[in-house]
């Protein structure tokens, strides 16, 4: 051990040294008479490109009663245009060795094209064509639904996401963040073709859409052939509203048991947690790193895992979007030790919320979320995907280089304050599904 | 071999994940360099064996250091299954200078990302940073390639780690069940019929003897190869990988795997009954593997099956005939020894697994009896190679395509590949499927599921 101190102490002056991060805007970024912003980043090492198109059209913008209307929606975009039928986009996409591929979230729909330089200009096509004129053809429909359908049936094969779905559910109640993206069977079974023509007609326009291009172009060329494709795509009439905040849980204890002859209890406990645009975000994730979102440095795996030898992946999340997400502590352990594994994580959020945490915790975890954001840009695909995030949640161009002030800026009072104000030991849900027999789970 | 499979199993996330069979071939899929990046791979060998490749790419301010040991399933034993996985779980549980759980906990202070993974032919490490730490790795690495400790305590402690690991991945999930039965059948004297995590059994008894007996004699830098690829300078690193690893003794070469798999000579049939939604139907091939001169043409017509949408088992059963909710397969061609060309559905409410097999087969025979069109053969073609570059953007996958190659053959076995992949002919595609894809040389697993309590 004194050996290795040595070393460490030699090396923590060569390496401990704060990792730069490349400065600059993520992107350039223009809006285009109709509404569409368009985002582009050059980046010409490799001959490809790849292009994400986000749109407003999330599960948010859908009625309880038609849930899965956006999903179903944003799927049936590359099952068919005015002009091609499925078979021919797929095809054609294929041909070019290109990926071309549509889905929603709860926050927004996206359309995903990845394509040789080579072949932008029919990608390029084909992406315009699917986003402007998609057919809805009742045949397709009933196919999808018939797909979705039994996912969700398959979906029940899965204790992990069978108790995910009925977490948020006890946790957001009838909030779109509180039921399955696809929907439900009955909700499913009644939307019509009219309601995805008319969900899309109003939510699927220019001044909600954001298009971020990565990869080896030119930006005024691009910025032309966007313009030639996407330019006369006209704003839309009508106005559109969203679920908005979910309704506060109460300051109670929760639990839901769901019995399933498996050999692990699978656990979800937690809350709602925050919005996006809370300025306590960067606090959390450092505080969330240090209790369960930072691995093998992290408090929960420690405890769980590497102590007590109880499961093999132990984390907690912050799944902050447009509304407040979910805060969750996710495990999986042999029914026998889920009661008291449930015991170790209470007790871990009660210690972080009384003691806050150390000066060496706090250092190691900024050292860790500023020095790592390097790896967050280090492909096309991370690259689109994070600027089209900043772009959405309006944090700005300048954000890679914000995030270090931000995230250093975070101090161990800081950390108390938050981990008081977003965790709550006293008034939480508790999912366990497991072979109930076993796990003699005491509440 | 991309394979939509992806989408439906776990792949590699958190240290200790257990590779078996298509799960791997998540973006790396050989879908890398062209001829160009093979060109500037740096090859040099210490005095020790230690073989380095290092491919400098400056397109991103990031290093990843990758080692890889030449060991995996495939070099254990009936009774002590799930061996080399359990050891590289040890990996990060203490040398006689770094502490039990330190590892992880030093990369991460330096802003980098570290975990590990095992397969049926090797065992790999990496770390991944900002481009100035890539010699921390080293050290790191250079440490526990010889002073492991293999604390008994921290070995009964992480051997129950593993079995949550198996029953998350395997016992409680009715699909890796169902290919964990079809290996196990599907070969009867080699071990890749042994599961990469082991028999929950087998786990529970493995001994500390064990591991270090595994360890001294695995873990040496001849049997070893070291990949860096990202931002910096060959001949800055060089220097250091020397100064870190040329000390650690060469050891004696480790016995090599003797078993070879007989032909199969007629069907084998496995089913499974386990609580599930739906049934679900495994078929695999025994087929060469990338050593073989077929394997071009099998990997072109493992993408005629199942490359994309457009791809023939998608568009059959999943779109045209609505039997299966998800479908498809690929062929295991980075593989030490002969594998398989699975194919796999998930069989959709209402349809029956004799019917989606039927329907597989149908596509099979369709391939025997009519050549494939120019179009279709050129659509591939086309695939093939645009996964080539997108492979190329990562500097991880680089380092992966790398190592798998350099272990299942040799690295430079990956120039081949493309000029490979274009000399194939229609008619090539109809003879490999005629020789390889016989219902005498298949396993047929199938889901028969039981009613879920609710």
């Amino acid at each position: 051990m004194i050996r290795w101190f040595c070393r460490i102490t030699v090396a923590s002056l060569l390496l401990l040294l704060p990792v730069v991060v490349a400065a600059g805007p993520l992107a350039e970024r223009q809006v285009l008479e109709n509404g569409l912003t368009l985002l582009v980043r050059s980046s010409r090492a490799l001959p490809i490109v790849t292009i994400k198109v986000v749109v407003q059209a999330g599960s948010l913008w859908e009625q309880e009663e038609r849930a899965g209307l956006a999903n179903l929606t944003a799927l049936l975009l590359t099952r068919g245009t005015a002009t091609r039928t499925a078979a021919q986009i797929d095809e054609s996409v294929d041909f070019i060795g290109a990926s071309l591929s549509s889905s929603a979230d709860r926050d927004l729909s996206e359309v995903d094209l990845t394509v040789l330089r080579k072949d932008l200009p029919k990608g390029l096509e084909l992406l315009a064509d699917v986003l402007l004129h998609p057919a809805f053809e009742k045949g397709e429909i009933a196919r999808k639904v018939q797909e979705l359908r039994a996912a969700l049936q398959k979906r029940q094969e899965d204790p992990g996401e069978v108790a995910e779905e009925v977490f948020n559910e006890l946790v957001f109640g009838r909030h779109p963040y509180g039921r399955p993206l696809e929907g439900r069977e009955t909700t499913l079974a009644a939307i019509t073709r009219d309601e995805i023509a008319g969900f899309y007609r109003d939510h699927y326009t220019p001044e909600r859409t954001f298009v971020t291009v990565v990869g080896d172009v030119d930006r005024s060329e691009i910025t032309n052939q966007i313009r030639a494709l996407l330019g006369s795509w006209p704003k839309g009439k009508g106005t559109v509203k969203r679920a908005t905040e979910p309704t506060p849980l109460q300051e109670k204890i929760v639990v839901k048991k769901v019995d399933r002859s498996v050999t692990q209890a699978n656990i979800v406990l937690g809350h709602q947690g925050i919005k996006r645009d809370n300025p306590d975000f960067y606090a959390l994730t450092v505080m969330n790193y240090i209790l369960g979102g930072g691995g093998f440095s992290s408090r929960l795996v420690e405890r769980i895992r590497e102590q007590k030898g109880w499961a093999y992946d132990v984390s907690s999340h912050f799944s902050p979007g447009l509304e407040r997400g979910s805060f969750q502590v996710v495990l999986q352990t042999k029914n026998e030790t889920a009661g008291p594994a449930v015991q170790e994580v209470v007790r871990e959020l009660r210690r972080i919320r009384e003691h806050g945490v150390t000066r060496q915790e706090l250092a190691d975890a900024k050292a860790f979320l500023t020095g790592s954001f390097p790896l967050r840009l280090d492909t096309n695909a991370k690259l689109a995907g994070l600027i089209s995030s900043v772009e959405y949640h309006k944090l700005g161009l300048d954000y890679a280089d914000r995030y270090r002030t931000l995230i250093e800026g975070v101090s161990e009072e800081d950390i108390l304050r938050v981990a008081r104000a977003y965790l709550r030991p006293e008034g939480y849900v508790l999912v366990v599904v497991a072979d109930q027999t076993k796990a003699a789970f005491s509440e | 071999m991309i394979t939509a499979i992806r989408q439906h199993m776990q792949h590699l996330h958190r240290r200790g994940a257990v590779i078996a069979w298509t799960v791997l071939y998540v973006l790396l899929a050989h879908g890398l360099a062209d001829a160009q990046v093979t060109a500037r791979v740096k090859e040099s060998t210490l005095e020790n064996g230690l073989k380095i490749l290092l491919l400098e790419e400056h397109k991103a301010p990031v290093v990843t250091v990758h080692i890889w040991y030449r060991v995996g399933a495939r070099n254990e034993q009936p009774g002590t299954t799930g061996l080399s996985h359990l050891l590289e779980h040890m990996m990060f549980k203490g040398t006689s200078t770094v502490g039990p759980g330190q590892f992880s906990r030093i990369i991460k202070k330096n802003g980098g990302r570290d975990n590990a993974f095992t397969s049926e032919d090797y065992t790999g490490y990496f770390e991944t940073f900002a481009s100035d730490r890539a010699e921390l790795a080293l050290k790191l690495e250079a440490d526990r390639m010889r002073g492991l400790l293999l604390n008994a305590k921290e070995i009964e402690s992480e051997k129950k780690v593993v079995m949550e690991e198996r029953r998350l991945r395997t016992d409680d999930d009715p699909v890796s069940a169902l290919r964990e039965a079809m290996e196990a059948i599907a070969f009867e004297a080699h071990p890749y019929r042994q599961p990469v995590i082991g028999w929950m059994t087998d786990i529970e008894k493995l001994a500390r003897e064990d591991l270090v007996r595994y360890y001294n004699t695995y873990y040496a830098p001849n049997n070893a190869v070291l990949i860096v690829v990202g931002d910096f300078k060959s001949d800055e690193l060089l220097p250091k990988i020397r100064q870190h690893f040329s000390s650690i003794p060469r050891a004696a070469d480790p016995p090599a795997v003797r078993a070879v798999e007989p032909e199969q000579r007629g069907e084998r049939r496995v089913f499974l009954k386990k609580e599930a939604e739906l049934p679900f139907v495994f078929m695999g091939y025994h087929v060469p593997n990338l050593k073989h001169p077929d394997n071009f043409a099998l990997e072109v017509l493992a993408y005629i099956l199942s490359g994309g949408k457009s791809a023939r088992i998608y568009k059959s059963l999943v779109y045209e005939k609505q039997l299966a909710l998800f479908a498809g397969g690929g062929y295991e061609r980075e593989s030490i020894d002969p594998n398989l060309f699975p194919l796999y559905a998930s069989v959709m409410p209402g349809k029956t697994a004799e019917q989606v097999e039927q329907a597989l087969t149908v596509e099979i025979e369709r391939v025997k009896n009519e050549p494939v069109s120019d179009r279709e053969l050129q659509k591939v073609k086309n695939q093939i190679e645009a996964g080539f570059l997108f492979g190329q953007d990562s500097v991880f996958n680089l380092a992966r395509a790398l190592a798998e190659y350099e272990i299942v053959a040799n690295w430079r076995t990956w120039e081949a590949y493309l000029p490979g992949i274009h000399a194939v002919t229609a008619a090539d595609l109809q003879r490999v499927a005629k020789t390889y894809l016989t219902p005498d040389n298949r396993t047929v697993a199938v889901l028969i599921p039981q009613t879920i309590k609710k």
